[in-house]
C-alpha cells in the first residue's frame, strides 16, 4: 500500500501522526485492511483516546464490585444471595441523529448485546433522552423517531423500560443525545468473560449475517462534526429486535451449559473489536478465516467483513470438544453459527481469505492507541455566565400561580407519560414503581430484595459550571435512589460532549470528569461502567452532559417509597434546611430561569458532606417505614416538587411556609441537598430524631389533605388544573404550542 | 390442574405466566416448545405474550404455522382449555380457532397501561369466580389490539354471550374513553362457540401480586382452576 491520502485517513479518523506511529511501531506500511483495524481500534469510541487518563480518575473501588470498569463489556456488582447485578449505559447519538428509528432502536440492542454477553439476564433498560425545543419540525421529527425506535425494538425483546429521563433544549438542535442503560441479573457464578481464553480454542459466530451496513461506523461516524454525517446514513445499522430475543434466550442457554469459555458482542467495529479485544484479555494471538463468515450480501471484501457493524452478531469462545454441543443449542433455537476461527499462542491477528493472508498485526499494538492529555483551557464567556447577578433579577409580573403552571406545561417538567406508555415496563412481573417517579423500582425474585434505578445529568448546570455539574449529576441519581429508600451501590456514565480537541471542550470534560469523581467518592458510590461520546457538533458543541446511571438495593422491597403523597393529615417536611430560603442565587441555572426570563446564567452549587447526611436520612426514614413518601427538589424547585407529589397522589396540600423576599427563589430555585418527606402525624418525632441523629436541617413546610396546592399568599390552585397543564405539556408543546 | 405455557421464538410472557401459574396460584406447569406437539398431558394451554418470530409479516401470522399449534387445535376440538393472552390472542385469531383480528391500535402506537376490563359474564369457564358486571383493573402492553370482525361475526358474539371482558371506565361504564386501542364494542376478551378458547388482549398473569400494583388477574386463573375442579 503506498502512503494512504488525507482523506483515507480522515475516512478512518487517524491523523497523520497516528499513521506514523503505525508505520514505525508495525515496522513497516500497514495494508488497507490492517490500516482498518488500527482506525477502527484507535477510535475514540473504541480506543478512548482522549478519555482513558481522565476516566482513570472515577473512583471504582466498593466492597460490592466484582467486575471493574473496563475489564468487561460492563461492570457488576455482588448483590449477595450469590447474586450479582450487571450495569452500563452507553451512546447512539450519531446514528440516532441522522436515522433516528434505527439509531435509537440499535443503541438499544447494543447495550443489551453487552449485558448477556456476561451471562446475565437483560431485566430493566433506563433511556436518558435529549432533544432540540419541540417546536422546530426537525427535532420532533428526531423526538418522534427516537421514542418510536426505543419502543419497537425495546418491547420486542422483553426487557421492560422503567425509567429515564427526556430534556430539551436548543443545544441539542439536531445533536440528540440517545443513551440506552442496561441493568442485567446473574449468579456469581456464572459470570461469562469476553476473553479467548488460552491458544487453541473455537471462535463461533452466531446470529444475523454480515453485511455491508455500519462500516466506519466507530472511527468515522463517532468521531465526526454532524453536519457531514447527514450524507452518510448508509452507514447506520438496521436492528432486527426478534433476533436479538432469540440471541438473549440461546446465548443465556449456552452459558449455562458451562462450556463457554468466552462471549463478546458485535458492536462498535464489529468483527475486529469483538475478536481482537477478546484476544487481548485472554493474552492470545487470533486466526479468522473471513470466507468463513455468512454474509448478506455479495461484493464484499475481507475489509467489508472485518469492520461491517451489522447487528445482532455475537462472539462465542469454546474448546474445540465442546463445540458441537454450544452448536446445538442454537441449532434448537434455528440460530446460524459458524466456526471463523481459533485463538492461537503468536499474540498476532492473522485474517485470512481462504488460503489468501490478507492481513497480519500484533494485538498489543492494536490495542494501544495513543493516548491524549489535551491543555484544557476555561473559556472566557464562562466567567460572564457566572458573574451573573441573581440579586439584580426582578420578579416577574404574573402571579406565582402562573409561573407554576408555565413551569408544569414546560416539557421538561411536563408529565413523559406520552413516551412512557410507549414502552413495556411491565414485562418480567418484577416492577414494583414504574416510571413517573424518582427512581424506577424493581423486585429480585427470590429474595426479599430490590433495585432502584435512575438516570441524571442537568447539562445547563454542567455548561455553567462543568466541575459543579458533574458533582450534581452523580448527587441527584443518588438522591433519586435514596428517594425510594434503596442504597446506591453503582454509577455508570456516559460522558456526552463537544470535540474534546478544543481547549474549551477538554476543558469541560475534564472539569465534569473531576465533579464525578469528587461526588462520587464522598458518596462512597462507584463508578463501575461507562461510554465516551465525543464531537456532539454541528453549529456549536451541545451543553456539557454527562448522563448518570445509578443503582441502588432496597433489603425490603415492601419497604420502599414514591413521590406520591399518601393520607389526608399527612405531615410533609423539607430535609436539607433549616427554613425556606429565599436566597435568589439557587435561580442560576434553573428551569425558572429559562422558562420565564428566558436566561441561562448563574452558577449552580452543592455541598456534597450535606448531601450524603440528606440522602443516608432519607433512607433511614423509609426503610424504618417511618416515611410515607419522598420526592427530591430538582428541576423547577419546591413549588414544582410539591405539584408533582400532589398530582402522583392524586391529594392537595397546604403550606406552612414563612413569606420570603424573592417568592420566586423560594418556589422555584433549584438548590440542592433538598428532599421532600412526609409522614404520619404521630412519626414527628422519630423523624426529628432521624435528622438530628444524621446532623440534617429539617423543616416542617406544610401537610397533606384537600384538593389544592395552596401556600399561604402565594399559591392556591386545584390539583386537577395543575394535573392537566402537567399532563398535556408534550403534547401541547409539540403541536406547535409554547416552545 | 396441569398448565402448559408454549414458547414460540419471540415469546416473552412465557416467564411471567409460568410464575404466576406455579409460583402464585401452586399449579404444576411446564414450558412446551413450539415444535413439541404432545399436548394430552395438560388440562390448561396457555399461548403467553410476545412478538413471535417478531410479529413480522402480521403478529401470529408466522406462529400459526408452528407445529404446536396443530395439536392446539386438537387440543380445543378434545374440549382442553386454550387461554391466549395477547399475542396469544392473535395466534388464535390467525389460526382460526378464534373469530376475528386484531388490527393496528387505532393511534398508531404501542400501549403499555393499567385498564379497566367489565366482567360481561360469569357463566363462562374463565370468569366463573368473576361476578358479572364486575371491574378488573389489568394492564395492557400492545400496539395491535385493535379487535375487528364483520359485523355478521360481532352480532353472533355478542347474542351468544361470547364477549368476556369489555374495557370500560373505573365505574364499569363502557366509554370511547376507556377504550385504549380502538376495538370494536370495546372488546377486550373473547371465546370461542363451545367456550373452551379465550383470547383477550390484556396480561392477567401481570396482576397477580399486590406488590406488583394489584392481583386481579388472580379471577381469572382462579376461574380457571374453579372450572377444572368442578369438570
Amino acid at each position: 500500500m503506498t502512503h494512504p491520502t488525507k482523506e483515507q485517513l480522515e475516512a478512518l479518523a487517524l491523523s497523520e501522526a497516528e499513521y506514523e506511529a503505525i508505520v514505525e511501531r508495525l515496522g513497516r506500511e500497514p495494508n488497507e485492511l490492517e490500516l482498518g483495524l488500527f482506525g477502527s481500534l484507535w477510535s475514540e469510541h473504541c480506543g478512548y483516546k482522549h478519555s482513558k487518563p481522565l476516566l482513570a480518575t472515577l473512583p471504582a473501588s466498593s466492597p460490592r464490585l466484582l467486575v471493574a470498569p473496563g475489564v468487561e463489556n460492563a461492570g457488576a456488582v455482588d448483590i449477595d444471595d450469590g447474586l450479582a447485578l450487571v450495569m452500563k449505559i452507553e451512546s447512539h447519538n450519531h446514528p440516532s441523529a441522522i436515522e433516528p428509528y434505527e439509531g435509537a432502536a440499535t443503541g438499544v440492542g447494543g447495550i443489551v448485546r453487552d449485558i448477556f454477553a456476561m451471562g446475565a439476564r437483560p431485566i430493566a433498560l433506563l433511556n436518558s433522552l435529549r432533544f432540540g425545543p419541540l417546536n422546530e419540525p426537525r427535532n420532533r421529527f428526531l423526538f418522534s423517531g427516537v421514542v418510536s425506535g426505543i419502543s419497537g425494538y425495546g418491547n420486542c425483546i422483553g426487557v421492560p423500560n422503567v425509567g429515564g429521563e427526556v430534556v430539551f433544549s436548543e443545544s441539542y438542535s439536531a445533536n440528540p443525545l440517545v443513551n440506552a442503560m442496561c441493568i442485567g441479573l446473574l449468579s456469581t457464578d456464572g459470570l461469562v468473560r469476553a476473553t479467548t481464553g488460552q491458544p487453541g480454542n473455537a471462535l463461533i459466530l452466531v446470529g444475523s449475517e454480515t453485511g455491508k451496513d455500519g462500516i466506519h461506523g466507530a472511527s468515522g461516524l463517532a468521531s465526526r462534526n454532524l453536519e457531514e454525517d447527514r450524507e452518510m446514513r448508509p452507514t447506520v445499522q438496521v436492528g432486527n429486535p426478534f433476533l436479538e430475543k432469540v440471541l438473549i434466550e440461546a446465548c443465556l442457554e449456552v452459558a449455562a451449559t458451562g462450556k463457554l469459555v468466552g462471549m463478546q458482542d458485535l458492536g462498535a467495529a464489529g468483527l475486529t473489536s469483538a475478536t481482537i479485544e477478546a484476544a487481548s484479555k485472554g493474552g492470545t494471538g487470533i486466526t479468522i478465516d473471513v470466507s468463513l463468515v455468512p454474509r448478506r450480501e455479495g461484493g464484499m471484501e475481507p475489509y467489508h467483513i472485518m469492520l461491517s457493524e451489522s447487528q445482532e452478531r455475537m462472539l462465542i469462545v469454546t474448546a474445540p470438544e465442546d463445540v458441537d454441543a454450544v452448536r446445538a443449542v442454537f441449532d434448537k433455537w434455528d440460530l446460524r453459527s459458524t466456526v471463523i476461527g481459533r485463538s492461537t499462542d503468536d499474540g498476532l491477528v492473522r485474517i485470512f481469505d481462504g488460503d489468501d493472508r490478507c492481513g497480519e498485526a500484533p494485538v498489543a499494538l492494536l490495542t494501544d492507541p495513543p493516548q491524549y492529555r489535551p491543555q484544557g483551557v476555561k473559556p472566557a464567556w464562562l466567567d460572564e455566565l457566572q458573574s451573573w447577578d441573581a440579586g439584580a433579577l426582578s420578579l416577574p409580573d404574573v402571579r406565582p400561580d402562573e409561573v407554576l403552571a408555565r413551569l408544569l406545561a414546560s416539557p421538561n417538567i411536563a408529565s413523559k407519560e406520552p413516551v412512557f406508555r410507549r414502552y413495556d415496563h411491565q414485562v418480567q412481573t418484577n416492577t414494583v414503581v414504574t416510571p413517573g417517579s424518582d427512581s424506577a423500582v424493581l423486585r429480585l425474585r427470590g429474595t426479599r430484595k430490590g433495585l432502584a434505578a435512575a438516570t441524571d445529568g442537568n447539562g445547563r448546570y454542567c455548561y455553567l459550571d462543568p466541575y459543579e455539574g458533574g458533582k450534581i449529576a452523580v448527587a441527584e441519581v443518588c438522591r433519586n435512589v435514596s428517594c425510594s429508600g434503596a442504597e446506591p451501590v453503582a454509577l455508570t456514565d456516559c460522558l456526552n460532549f463537544g470535540n474534546p480537541e478544543r481547549p474549551e471542550i477538554y476543558y469541560q470534560l475534564e472539569e465534569c470528569v473531576r465533579g464525578i469523581s469528587d461526588a462520587a467518592r464522598t458518596l462512597g458510590v462507584p463508578v463501575i461502567s461507562g461510554n465516551v461520546s465525543l464531537y456532539n457538533e454541528s453549529e456549536g458543541a451541545i451543553y456539557p452532559t454527562p448522563i448518570i446511571g445509578g443503582l441502588g438495593l432496597l433489603e425490603n422491597v415492601e419497604r420502599h417509597t414514591t413521590i406520591a403523597f399518601r393520607d389526608s393529615g399527612d405531615l410533609v417536611y423539607l430535609l436539607g434546611r433549616s427554613t425556606t430560603d429565599d436566597d435568589a442565587s439557587s435561580l442560576g441555572g434553573s428551569e425558572y430561569l429559562s422558562v420565564m426570563h428566558g436566561l441561562v446564567a448563574g452558577r449552580p452549587s452543592i455541598d456534597l458532606d450535606l448531601e450524603a447526611a440528606v440522602q443516608r436520612a432519607c433512607r433511614r426514614l423509609v426503610s424504618e417505614g417511618v416515611a410515607r413518601s419522598a420526592h427530591d427538589c430538582s428541576d423547577g424547585g419546591l413549588a414544582v416538587a410539591l405539584a408533582e407529589s400532589c398530582i402522583a397522589g392524586d391529594t392537595g396540600f397546604t403550606g406552612e411556609l414563612s413569606q420570603a423576599s424573592r417568592w420566586d427563589a423560594m418556589l422555584f430555585g433549584e438548590g440542592q441537598s433538598r428532599i421532600i418527606v412526609s409522614v404520619s402525624a404521630g412519626s414527628e418525632p422519630r423523624l426529628l430524631e432521624v435528622c438530628r441523629a444524621e446532623d440534617v436541617p429539617v423543616v416542617r413546610i406544610g401537610r397533606v389533605g384537600g384538593d389544592r396546592l395552596t401556600i399561604d399568599g402565594l399559591l392556591d390552585v386545584p390539583v386537577a388544573d395543575l394535573a392537566s397543564v402537567w399532563s398535556n405539556g408534550i403534547q401541547r408543546a409539540a403541536s406547535g404550542g409554547a416552545p | 390442574m396441569r398448565f402448559g405455557v408454549v414458547v414460540f421464538p419471540g415469546t416473552w410472557s412465557d416467564v411471567d405466566c409460568f410464575h404466576a401459574l406455579s409460583d402464585v396460584m401452586g399449579q404444576p406447569s411446564e414450558y412446551v416448545w413450539h415444535k413439541d406437539t404432545d399436548l394430552s398431558r395438560f388440562d390448561c394451554v396457555i399461548l403467553p405474550g410476545g412478538f413471535s418470530y417478531g410479529d413480522y409479516l402480521r403478529p401470529g401470522a408466522i406462529a400459526r404455522f408452528s407445529p404446536v399449534m396443530k395439536s392446539v387445535a386438537e387440543f380445543d376440538r378434545s374440549g382442553g382449555l386454550v387461554l391466549g393472552i395477547c399475542n396469544g390472542f392473535q395466534i388464535l385469531c390467525e389460526a382460526g380457532l378464534l373469530p376475528g383480528v386484531l388490527r393496528p391500535n387505532v393511534h398508531l402506537e404501542f400501549r403499555c397501561q393499567w385498564t379497566d376490563l367489565r366482567v360481561e359474564t360469569a357463566s363462562s369457564r374463565f370468569t366463573g369466580a368473576a361476578g358479572v358486571g364486575q371491574v378488573l383493573r389489568v394492564p395492557i402492553s400492545h400496539g395491535e389490539g385493535n379487535y375487528f370482525a364483520d359485523p355478521e361475526t360481532l352480532t353472533e358474539l355478542e347474542d351468544s354471550g361470547r364477549v368476556l371482558f369489555r374495557y370500560c371506565a373505573p365505574d364499569g361504564e363502557i366509554t370511547a374513553d376507556a377504550n385504549p386501542n380502538g376495538s370494536l364494542n370495546n372488546i377486550a376478551g373473547i371465546v370461542n362457540e363451545r367456550g373452551n378458547v379465550l383470547g383477550m388482549m390484556p396480561h392477567p398473569e401481570r396482576c397477580v401480586e399486590d406488590l406488583l400494583g394489584g392481583a386481579d388477574g388472580r379471577v381469572i386463573f382462579e376461574s380457571l382452576i374453579g372450572a377444572a375442579v368442578r369438570a
